[in-house]
């Protein structure tokens, strides 16, 4: 069998995929560039011709805090997720077969049910009448008139909750393949526990650190519906912003154009991951360099 | 310190369970010897070495390297370093970087790393590899960046655990004699382990022969191949013939007297003082026995026993032959240190002479039927005493 065909096969394998990704992920990314440019329609829709208008309105608003409370809260929900994964995805990989199905299952019974369902719960859990500020009050933890719901706190809690799962499957599945003995070999070789653990573990489960990082950030970058439920009303991200656009004012091209905006932003980190993942050959000397 | 050597184990002990892999071993490794752990898998072997590294923590018994009890040292704290089964090389560092990577966890100034990684390189000539990520190399040169890593640590002793199993067999026997020279090199104490009684034989001042977590026999390659004290070293270093019998009676001289079923008398040397009527397995090596079609000469001690050739294969430096007495087979080793062709060779079905010297068989106890599995030529393929009859 030659190579030729080998590809040949692999093109008609990888088609379908490929067409479902243009047809339902770049055709609709693209569409949504476009309408930035149209005019709003005084009815919902969208007008005919082509502006710039939608982007100088969008200019003059000032989005900086938005801006900056997203990226905050997302680099922060992606730390601490990335923090308690990396120990939760290491024992998933090392305890024995039968209780890994069941801690596998675990994991990811929380999507049995309805996000928004979850989110409502902690919105009953976090409520000043709610049991935890019962317990918080009681143990003496927080007084009374301490606001746990409708805070910045809660909405970074119920979002590491929330993306958690996604964090913990990629560094488990990576810490799977991670072989034990060059823990062993790093150990014999003179390093201490936690040296092996940072010169050797976190490097070999790098690729799931990366795609953990990827599979929390992107989606905590676009939240709307945890700030809505449980966030104040100073706590409103970049998606509320949009969600606010699209059904109140019932403006297209400016949802649009902060849609463009916040997919360019969550593009930036993947296109570094990939930058990162394919190291260039310079770089790669560099290192040969400092070695030698 | 009852045992004395640079690398001492004293009354070892580690249970996996119930299951005791290493079973009260004591033995002292010398300062600058190839010192091999031989025996099956499942022996132990390994796990005294992983104990040695600190790998393991023995159950009982202590560990003692250069006069320091060294058993409860974390492996990090400890002047030895292993080359691994696998070679466990860091996937996401160079050759150079792998090297490297002892000395920087001991923080050495980084001129003086710089330095010894490139000694190191050019020791196992892999200077031009340096900047390789670990899955570019083949088995051979991942197999002298382990043996890099570990020596660049300057180690008091090198533990190997089955170095050179996963390579092929040209490439196993080019690193047997590259390990050679590096020992020769550097110096310094190695612990070897392996399955493999050519690479132990060849490479050893001395080897342990294990079975079931103890040792049966220390000694020299030799020592261990022309006098082995258990059945089981017998079996297991290289091929022999065993044949069950009893003590008839001592002749003086340190010889005595043995039935075998089948044979005329057999004398063998008996420096162990085994009592008339203590039953036996004699174990006679197959090149140590001679075949003949005239009947030899008698002389003192040597045993000559009529047979018929059942089976013989032309190897080229010797002919192994299969000769039946009575219900016995019996392996002959006959080497060919002359030129074959002007001679008539013996072929299958003649009537032949077998003799060996008294010296060259040893009364070992009964060989147990658990251990047979164990061993890479059970006895019953080559003697009959465990009722390998000819059909």
């Amino acid at each position: 069998m030659t190579a030729d065909h080998l590809r040949r096969e692999e093109w008609a394998v990888t088609l379908p995929s490929l067409g479902w990704l243009l047809a339902l992920f770049a055709a609709p990314t693209l569409l949504v560039f476009a309408v930035s440019f149209r005019p709003a329609d005084p009815y919902g829709g969208i007008g005919a011709g082509w502006t710039l208008a939608t982007l100088r309105e969008m200019a003059r608003t000032p989005l900086g805090p938005v801006i900056a409370r997203t990226v905050r809260l997302s680099a922060l929900t992606t730390a601490i997720c990335l923090a308690l994964a990396i120990p939760c995805g290491t024992c998933l990989a090392r305890v024995a077969p039968r209780r890994q199905a069941v801690l596998l299952l675990l994991v990811v019974v929380p999507f049995w049910t309805s996000f928004l369902i979850r989110v409502f719960a902690w919105r009953m859990l976090l409520h000043p009448e709610g049991p935890l500020k019962r317990v918080l009050v009681t143990v003496g933890l927080a007084d009374p008139h301490t606001q746990l719901l409708y805070s910045e706190p809660a909405v970074l809690l119920v979002m590491v909750y929330t993306f958690l799962p996604f964090a913990i499957l990629p560094i488990y599945a990576a810490a799977e393949k991670f072989d034990l003995a060059l823990l062993e070999a790093a150990r014999d070789l003179g390093a201490g526990p936690w040296g092996a653990f940072v010169k050797v573990f976190l490097p070999g489960i790098g690729r799931g650190v990366l795609t953990a990082t990827l599979m929390v950030l992107i989606p905590a970058l676009g939240s709307y519906v945890i700030p809505d439920l449980v966030g104040g009303p100073g706590q409103d991200m970049l998606g509320n912003r949009i969600a606010q656009r699209a059904f109140s004012d019932r403006n297209l091209p400016q949802a649009s154009a902060l849609s463009a905006a916040l997919t360019l932003a969550a593009l930036a980190p993947m296109a570094l991951a990939a930058l990162v993942q394919r190291r260039p050959p310079a770089l790669e000397a560099a290192a040969r360099k400092e070695a030698a | 310190m009852a045992t004395d050597g640079f690398l001492i184990f004293e009354n070892v002990t580690k249970r996996f369970g119930a299951h005791a892999a290493v079973d009260g071993v004591s033995v002292g490794v010398q300062k600058g010897e190839v010192f091999s752990l031989l025996g099956p898998s499942g022996c132990g072997k390994t796990t005294l070495l992983r104990i040695a590294a600190g790998l393991e923590t023995p159950d009982e018994g202590r560990v003692w390297l250069d006069g320091e009890d060294i058993t409860d040292l974390p492996p990090e704290r400890r002047r030895v370093n292993t080359v691994f089964q696998n070679y466990a090389l860091f996937p996401h560092l160079t050759v150079a970087e792998n090297i490297a990577f002892g000395p920087r966890a001991a923080g050495w100034p980084r001129a003086r790393i710089r330095e010894e990684v490139d000694r190191m390189l050019a020791l196992v000539q892999l200077t031009d590899q340096a900047g390789k990520k670990p899955r570019m190399l083949s088995g051979g040169q991942k197999q002298r960046v382990a043996i890099a890593r570990a020596l660049i640590n300057q180690p008091r002793v090198l533990l190997l655990d089955e170095p050179l199993a996963a390579l092929d067999l040209k490439l196993r026997q080019r690193m047997l004699v590259e390990l050679d020279l590096i020992h020769d090199e550097v110096g310094i104490t190695f612990v070897y382990v392996t399955h493999d009684q050519g690479e132990a034989m060849g490479l050893s001042d001395r080897i342990a022969v294990m079975n079931r977590g103890r040792i049966e026999q220390i000694g020299r390659p030799a020592e261990i191949y022309e006098a082995p004290r258990t059945g089981f070293v017998a079996a297991f270093i290289g091929d022999t013939n065993f044949l069950e019998g009893r003590v008839e009676e001592h002749l003086g001289d340190n010889y005595c007297r043995l039935g075998v079923e089948g044979f005329p008398d057999i004398e063998c040397f008996n420096d162990t003082g085994r009592p008339p009527g203590e039953p036996v397995c004699l174990s006679v090596r197959p090149e140590k026995i001679r075949i003949s079609r005239e009947r030899p000469e008698p002389a003192p001690h040597v045993n000559v026993v009529p047979a018929r050739v059942a089976d013989a294969i032309y190897l080229g430096t010797h002919t192994r032959f299969w000769v039946r007495v009575g219900r016995h087979r019996v392996a002959v080793w006959q080497p060919h240190a002359r030129f074959l062709l002007d001679e008539r060779p013996i072929r299958w079905g003649d009537e032949v002479w077998i003799s060996w010297h008294g010296d060259d068989g040893f009364m070992l106890e009964r060989f147990s039927g658990a251990d047979a599995a164990l061993v890479a030529t059970p006895p019953e393929r080559i003697g009959a005493a465990n009722g390998g009859v000819a059909p």
